[in-house]
């Protein structure tokens, strides 16, 4: 048996399903049973609380209300994930673009201080394309990811020819402090990761992306186009007939999120929790704010 | 301990003898002797058995009992807890499922602070110690601790979320006595490293400052003078933005470092500068723990060479070694207990994967001491990569290092026979978490489920009190797991199992089990029913992904009406074109099929007295 796939049918939307990110459907969680007790001999005053209450929104932890009383929070900070967006949402919000660009890049430092909403599922790995796989606290996950940064360019220098730079390294004699040594290990470890959630319409498994692995629209496009668009057995068993039809023909050639003539459009969410159309900002407003990567079906 | 009849007659005629003001109760145990007793015990599961004596023991016990540690903060409130125990000093308390770490766990999803301390104001002013795993901290909790509690000392926080340095800036500011602000993987807002220089210049508490997992840049005059202050710090461990050379004028203030987490481990020094930083790691004498180390230029580890004699603790994850960098660091560490490390990967032309094994040879020949290994991931994210260490590592590990109890390893091939050698020569493990990166993936030379090798683990490991599985698994491996991992009482399970069986297994057979954590298995409500009288003996049980139905949740909850079930619901597979309306008032119960729902179940159980 293919493990990985028989698991993966199993769980369907099992990936997507922890992502505390995910843009569609309802969360609701089924009333908390207030009678808690330590002991019976230290008898809880609570009121009696037998049957669940079902469908009533979220009851987000206890916020300022205390655990003890029995109020249900608002659900506005998990409801707006709890919509499917269309085209239709993006023009009001893509006003808004402007005024809150220039919050975004003072805060674009702190998408790296190990922040899970950035950074937060386990990004590919071979076939176990899941959230939260393998287990790893995003902190260490973002500092993995840029120790392993490892030489894919050309030029950088293979292991024998790195100990000689360091040797250079030693023998200098600079003055001062000079925390950008031109030694090769160093290269490896300029960039940190950035990873952000992808979510598509229609399929339940959540994907990740490394934004600062892409300079550039055009190739963050090509990427989801890759991830999504590459017929699996278990995704395009999702899709609905028409659906598939229309983006297996659109499968080849250049991206086609970005110039609106797929059935797709890319958005993402910042981190005012607005959603954005992609390509309306610069780039580097989206690598340094963006959270959410969100692919909407028109 | 049987309770003398006697006694506890007495126990009811005075109902609470401890609070009233006369006592006049002749005991042939006096509560004197008792008092003493308890004010030795810590333990805070010893203390449980002692309240569960007798109502005598249990007024003692509670009067007398200074820290309250309280694994889930649901299981409780706070007005219960502070009810009970009148005199507390120091809290633990933990939050979220620890899936909520991998994004498992929805945002704003609770196990806030704030309610707590709202308590803890009224009730314990005194408040000395906060220590919280996974809770939600907000920067008006952080000042409502800095200004409530004067007698405030100490705040760890670790894997919390909801802070931002605006926070830690209140702490600074207000807490005169602090000895201990700890910081560890947070989520929190780095807006700036301003926070370090709002201790006061009066402020001389210190010892225990971690802020290694910080981005932003303090002051480096402000950290160098508050170093310089306080005399007792021990622990001081700096984030990344701390040089080579600002490490050491640090050193020359602080020799007496017990822990040090030092920043970048790389600079160009010159020579006078790499033998000062050299002589001040050789004052320092009683420096046991090491990490940071970030992108260590391994032609400045010999610095270290001089105090490592003495290390205990190396923790490399930062550090980019390569496999003989490491080899030749551990070299020099003949004491060590505890090693974390991270594999790199050095070139991409590397055609076998045992260059990273080499370094876990030389730690099996180095270190005949050691007893924790925690080797983590080389590059996660890229399936390129077929290196990182294999089993052999772990073997030859296990191999030099007899006193082996606590491993968590990542690694991409095992077999059912490494495993076997592994446990056979080191059958101590109280902590075994072995992670096979690609979910489902069987023993790679038979070709067969892994089962055999989590069965040798529980059958050779007697002492097991932790398990992470990994790897195709079938319910075989549960069935060991329930026969003989009698002292289990963590488990992890991931991508594995047949069906309800497994989950029965474990349930029904280990007695001591008390956090279950499961996401994609196919266990469903029979398994999940199966457990109704376990769960209460349980802190907690995840289930996401599985095959549970909420028809399964609805009917647990209404058996065990004191348990707190919590379904977090997601039905954006369902992708039919039902109109779900704003914030999820509405939403589709689906018929379960295992291909179609996603479901993530929380259920946390009550924690009893005895706990």
């Amino acid at each position: 048996m293919d493990g990985t796939l028989g698991l993966l049918g199993g769980t369907a939307g099992g990936g997507s399903g922890g992502g505390g990110g995910s843009t569609t459907g309802s969360a609701s969680t089924v009333s908390k049973e207030d009678n808690l007790v330590m002991s019976s001999e230290v008898s809880s005053p609570y009121p009696d609380e037998t049957e669940l209450e079902l469908g009533l929104g979220l009851s987000l932890g206890v916020g300022g209300g205390g655990l003890g009383s029995n109020s249900k929070l608002a659900a506005a900070p998990w409801g707006q994930y709890a919509r499917i967006l269309t085209a239709k949402d993006f023009p009001s919000l893509v006003s808004k673009s402007s005024s809150t660009s220039s919050s975004l890049v003072t805060k674009a430092n702190s998408s790296t201080a190990g922040t899970k909403r950035s950074a937060s599922d386990s990004p590919l790995n071979g076939a176990s394309q899941v959230v939260g796989w393998p287990p790893l606290r995003t902190y260490r996950m973002n500092s993995l990811a840029t120790q392993a940064k490892a030489p894919t360019a050309e030029d950088f220098s293979s292991p024998c020819e790195e100990n000689e730079s360091k040797n250079a390294v030693v023998d200098r004699t600079t003055s001062g402090s000079n925390k950008n040594p031109h030694n090769a290990k160093e290269i490896f470890f300029v960039k940190t990761s950035l990873f952000v959630k992808v979510n598509m319409d229609g399929v339940g498994i959540g994907r990740k992306v490394d934004l600062n692995a892409h300079n550039c629209y055009e190739n963050l496009a090509e990427t989801l186009d890759d991830m999504f668009f590459t017929p699996t057995t278990t995704i395009t068993a999702r899709w609905s007939s028409v659906e598939e039809n229309d983006v297996m023909t659109e499968a080849s050639g250049p991206s086609k999120l970005l110039d609106g003539s797929s059935e797709f459009v890319l958005t993402y969410e910042d981190k005012e929790g607005d959603w954005m159309l992609v390509g309306d900002v610069p780039w580097g407003y989206v690598a340094s704010s963006c959270y959410d990567i969100y692919v909407s079906a028109l | 301990m049987v309770p003398d009849p006697k006694r506890c007659n007495s126990c009811k005629d005075s109902a609470s003898s401890r609070d009233s003001p006369e006592w006049t109760r002749p005991s042939a145990f006096p509560d004197e002797v008792l008092d003493r007793v308890l004010s030795l015990m810590e333990s805070h599961k010893d203390r449980s058995s002692v309240s569960l004596v007798c109502k005598d023991w249990y007024n003692a016990e509670r009067w007398s009992r200074s820290h309250v540690f309280i694994g889930n903060c649901y299981s409780v409130s706070p007005e219960i807890v502070a009810r009970r125990f009148p005199n507390i000093r120091s809290v633990t308390l933990k939050g979220k499922p620890r899936f909520s770490d991998f994004n498992l766990v929805p945002q704003n999803w609770g196990a806030d602070i704030c309610a707590w301390l709202a308590v803890f104001a009224a009730a314990y002013p005194f408040l000395e110690e906060l220590r919280l795993k996974r809770m939600a901290v907000s920067d008006e909790s952080l000042e409502f601790i800095a200004t409530s509690f004067p007698c405030f000392k100490s705040l760890s926080l670790l894997s919390c979320d909801g802070f931002s340095t605006d926070g830690l800036k209140s702490i600074a500011s207000h807490c005169k006595n602090l000895t201990e602000l700890d910081l560890q993987e947070n989520v929190m807002d780095d807006l700036g490293g301003g926070w370090l220089s709002c201790f006061s210049e009066n402020f001389v508490t210190l010892e225990v400052l971690n802020f290694a997992s910080l981005n932003t840049d303090v002051s480096f005059d402000a950290l160098e003078a508050l170093v310089t202050r306080c005399k007792s710090l021990r622990v001081l461990k700096v984030n990344k933005n701390i040089t080579l050379e600002q490490l050491q004028r640090l050193l020359v203030r602080a020799p007496q470092l017990v822990e040090l987490g030092t920043g970048s481990f790389q600079q160009d020094l010159m020579p006078r500068v790499y033998a000062e930083l050299e002589s001040a790691f050789n004052n320092c004498k009683n420096l046991h723990t090491l990490s940071g180390l970030w992108e260590a230029n391994f032609l400045y580890l010999p610095v270290l060479y001089v105090a490592s004699a003495s290390l205990t603790f190396l923790n490399l994850s930062y550090a980019c070694l390569t496999s003989s960098e490491l080899a030749n660091l551990v070299a020099h560490c003949p004491s060590l207990r505890r090693l974390w490390f991270a594999v790199i990967i050095v070139s991409k032309t590397e055609v076998l994967d045992t260059v990273e094994d080499k370094g876990l040879e030389a730690v099996g020949s180095s270190c005949p001491l050691l007893e924790e290994l925690r080797v983590f991931p080389a590059d996660p994210f890229d399936q390129d990569i077929v290196h990182g260490v294999t089993e052999s590592g772990f073997v030859a590990v296990s191999r030099g290092c007899r006193r082996l109890h606590y491993v968590l390893y990542f690694c991409r091939q095992m077999s059912n026979a490494a495993v076997a050698t592994i446990v056979q020569n080191c059958p101590d493990f109280t902590h075994f978490r072995l992670c096979i990166m690609n979910p489902g993936q069987p023993d790679y030379l038979t070709n067969e489920p892994m089962d055999e090798a989590f069965g040798a683990v529980v059958k050779t490991c007697t002492k097991l009190q932790r398990l992470a599985v990994s790897g195709l698994l079938t319910d075989l491996t549960f069935e060991y797991i329930g026969k003989y991992a009698k002292n289990l009482e963590t488990l992890s399970v991931a991508f594995a199992g047949s069906s309800d069986l497994g989950m029965q297994c474990v349930l029904g057979g280990c007695t001591k089990l008390r956090k279950l954590e499961i996401r994609d298995c196919p266990f469903g409500n029979a398994a999940l029913l199966s457990g109704l009288e376990k769960y209460e003996s349980m802190r907690s049980l995840w289930m996401s992904a599985c095959n549970v139905t909420m028809n399964g949740c609805r009917l647990l909850a209404k058996e065990m009406p004191r348990l707190n079930v919590e379904v977090m619901k997601d039905d954006e597979s369902d992708d039919s074109q039902a109109d779900k309306t704003g914030s999820g008032h509405q939403y589709k119960i689906p018929v379960m099929t295992e291909l179609t729902c996603t479901q993530i179940l929380k259920i946390a159980s009550l924690e009893t007295a005895r706990k």
